[in-house]
């Protein structure tokens, strides 16, 4: 059987494959790339495109596999898209784990939190974050299965990559949009743990010449709308070097985007002050030229500036176009001391400011400061790295690169190294394909499972005190680290199931709570502790039981071999187990 | 349906295949089911998996009809990406009093647009890898149609001369499929921005 190692990014996915004896390699992904053409592409555009009559004709969008469509995704998506931002998916996988609305609600593309507004507007088909990350999924299917017909993918082992910080819902969620692109049975992985393999993998057995037992390797992951940290420790079991992930980071959304609106806002301002105005497309076009003019400035040898030329609209070019330069001074004082500045250990990211209505939508980072969200990360879990892994397109231009070894060598007191890994558009999909390998027993695993503690809300029992909610406690189902295909049981807990009506309980996360153990109950208000989607099961009333009756169950949570994690009710007589269900309704 | 983009190789291979198929007919021998195994190993184009029920379906457009799309789909990608018809055919670019510092200025993005199109579907090296302006030899059983002598060739070769260009060949074209049923005269459409 064949490994197919699937990154399904937040804004490119890629596809990578490897056999028992044929090494990993990156395959291209056919799709559309203009009005009617197709081409093959290394990475996929995460962006879905749903025109209306009057905006694509579907020949337009036809591929190899198939008949004229009514949607598409990839390199056309994006760039028309920015042309239809009203009929344009983006970003889905951070709406995948947007507990603020209803992630299987068909809610894309997002129009805000106007309701009745939203209902006024014109129609267009609209999908959710499930659906959206299905077409990905399933046109990279399609695009495999086209060329490789007698490979099908559903046929292959299949990993899918998702962020560390992923919780369960999204990670269940990944799962299900898995299987309705086709993919009957996958596994998860953890971008960073991939990232990291994808370095095994190019290094071979020479990894175990540049790590040692007690080094800690930071994976920084800078990808174009999301950040994620990661630390892996190195460890001496039995004389054989053995690699554990310690820690994982929030899941923020900030990135190399980010880096270029900025730009692009500076270059505006330029243009706008010489008595010029953009429009539309022009601001488009804008965006990618100060996307290039950050990989030039910020790269290894940057020139004095880099000029951005902008084509007059109509047919005719000459005497209509728009200059301006953005120089070096100005992408250090914006990029690299704006978006990395030095900062200390102890710096905290600024949060959001409460306000007392908050706008639905994408939960993005209050700081642009990438460095202070590594300096919390780091300090949080109070281990310094020794070494560095990078990830993710951003971190190619080598002066943020030099800009976190800088950091992290004066935060550590002394030099952190690189470690060089793959190509960093291509890492998480390469890694991926490596760990399949891994699981069939060639190289090395990562141990890790589950990256946090996660707890069941239970209420106190204590007379009822009018204006008072009861305190609830918070009980720990699955401790940090449980492995894939483990399983824990609670014996001594007094919860009972009540028949014919809805049961719900509130569900937490820990990340740095490694001591609590499966049955410990600790205060819900306790810090560090987050609430997650709660989870819910309704059971029938059956000839067995009657509406109405309490029955008594223990709990028992369940890390699946996909990476999933599963909570389960058993019935104390023995007699059925009901396996708890997130809810992914939208909370308040 | 989806065609890919019609290149010589593919045109040397249809004539290949369609020379395979006459002797088969002429001798009434039985036409293959996928007579595209006919193609020699390397060039065999990537076809679509053969319908079930449906009998083949004749082509919609001559070969002649293919190559002209692929033209004007070639030229669909300058403009989009250089705006090149744009900038050829700019009145401003045949008026004398045109200064070169608007030319100029509009030239850098034209360039960097149309030189992503050539980088991303088009592969080149030179046909002679040697320096312009060297004394070079053309050996016996040279290909004409890959150097071109200028000059008078007297007796048999190696010729001795001065390479005045070095040729470029493609080596790799991986042009965009073309889908059937869009119309590629349109090289540019209109483009109208809606008024709020």
């Amino acid at each position: 059987m064949r490994i197919l190692g699937i990154d399904l990014g937040t804004t490119n996915s890629a596809i990578a494959t490897s056999t028992e004896t044929e090494a990993t390699h990156a395959v291209p992904i056919t799709q559309v790339t203009g009005p009617g053409e197709t081409a093959g592409v290394a990475t996929l555009p995460s962006f879905l495109l749903l025109p209306g009559e009057h905006e694509v004709p579907p020949a337009q969008l036809q591929l190899p596999w198939s008949g004229p469509l009514r949607y598409t995704v990839g390199t056309f998506a994006r760039e028309r898209g920015a042309e239809l931002p009203h009929r344009l998916v983006s970003s889905a996988k951070s709406w995948l784990c947007n507990p603020s609305i209803d992630r299987t609600a068909q809610v894309l593309p997002f129009r805000g939190a106007n309701r009745e507004l939203e209902a006024e507007m014109e129609g267009g088909e609209r999908v959710s974050p499930v659906n959206a990350s299905a077409r990905y999924l399933a046109h990279l299917r399609a695009a495999w299965d086209d060329a490789n017909p007698d490979e099908p993918a559903d046929e292959q082992e299949v990993l899918v990559t998702v962020p560390a910080s992923f919780d369960p819902v999204a990670r269940e969620l990944t799962v299900v949009a898995a299987r309705e692109a086709g993919f009957d049975k996958v596994t998860l992985l953890e971008e960073p743990q991939a990232a990291f393999y994808a370095y095994l993998a190019a290094k071979g057995d020479a990894w175990r010449k540049e790590l040692s037992p007690g080094d800690v390797v930071l994976v920084c992951d800078v990808g174009g709308g999301t950040t994620d940290f990661s630390l892996i420790e190195v460890a001496a079991v039995e004389g054989n070097l053995a690699l554990e992930r310690i820690a994982v980071g929030d899941h923020i959304l900030l990135g190399g985007d980010n880096m270029d609106l900025a730009l692009a806002a500076i270059a505006t301002k330029q243009i706008t002050d010489a008595g010029k105005s953009l429009d539309a497309m022009q601001q488009r076009a804008l965006v990618h030229q100060c996307r290039r003019a950050k990989e030039q400035l910020l790269g290894e040898k940057p020139p004095k500036s880099v000029s951005i030329t902008i084509l007059a609209r109509g047919s005719k070019l000459i005497g209509g176009t728009i200059k301006t330069e953005i120089t070096r001074e100005q992408a250090v004082t914006f990029l690299l001391d704006g978006f990395f500045p030095k900062v200390a250990l102890d710096a905290k990211a600024q949060k959001r400011r409460a306000a007392g209505l908050r706008e639905m939508g994408l939960p993005y980072a209050h700081d642009p400061a990438i460095t202070r969200h590594l300096a919390e990360f780091i300090a949080r879990f109070e281990r310094m790295p020794t070494h560095v892994l990078f990830n993710g397109g951003v971190m190619k231009a080598a002066q943020l690169q030099a800009r976190i070894v800088e950091l992290l060598g004066e935060w550590a007191k002394k030099p952190v190294r690189v470690l060089a890994g793959a190509d960093l558009d291509l890492a998480v999909a390469l890694g991926a394909a490596h760990y399949g390998q891994v699981r069939q027993g060639k190289g090395v695993r990562i141990r890790g499972g589950t990256a946090r503690a996660y707890y069941i809300g239970i209420e106190s029992s204590m007379p009822a005190i009018p204006g008072f909610a009861p305190p609830v406690k918070a009980l720990c189902v699955a401790p940090q680290g449980l492995e894939e295909g483990s399983t824990v049981e609670l014996p001594d807990d007094e919860l009972g199931l009540v028949i014919g009506e809805l049961s719900n309980f509130r569900f937490f996360a820990a990340a740095t709570r490694k001591d609590d153990g499966a049955g410990a109950l600790i205060d819900a208000d306790t810090q560090g502790l987050v609430e997650l989607d709660p989870v819910e099961k309704l059971v029938e009333a059956d000839g067995q039981r009657k509406s109405g009756e309490l029955v008594p169950v223990k709990l028992e949570a369940h890390v699946t071999e996909v990476g999933t994690l599963e909570l389960w009710c058993v019935a104390r007589d023995g007699n059925g187990r009901w396996k708890l269900e997130y809810s992914v309704r939208e909370r308040e | 349906m989806i065609r890919r983009f019609p290149t010589l190789d593919t045109a040397v291979s249809r004539f290949f295949l369609a020379w395979v198929c006459f002797f088969r007919i002429l001798f009434g021998k039985k036409l293959p089911d996928d007579a595209a195994k006919f193609l020699p190993e390397r060039e065999q184009p990537k076809l679509p998996p053969p319908p079930v029920d449906k009998p083949v379906e004749k082509p919609k457009v001559s070969a002649g009809q293919h190559q002209k799309e692929g033209a004007l789909a070639l030229l669909a990608l300058l403009q989009r990406e250089g705006r090149f018809i744009d900038f050829v055919r700019d009145p401003a670019m045949l008026d004398a009093s045109t200064s070169d510092a608007d030319i100029g200025a509009a030239v850098r993005a034209v360039h960097r647009g149309c030189l992503k199109v050539l980088e991303q579907y088009l592969s080149f090296e030179p046909v002679m890898p040697q320096d312009e302006e060297s004394k070079v030899s053309v050996p016996k059983g040279f290909d004409p149609s890959e150097i071109r002598l200028i000059g008078e060739a007297k007796g048999e070769a190696p010729f001795r001369g001065t390479l005045r260009h070095k040729g470029w060949r493609v080596v790799e074209a991986k042009l965009p499929a073309l889908a059937e049923g869009v119309d590629r005269t349109i090289v540019a459409p209109a483009e109208v921005e809606l008024s709020a």
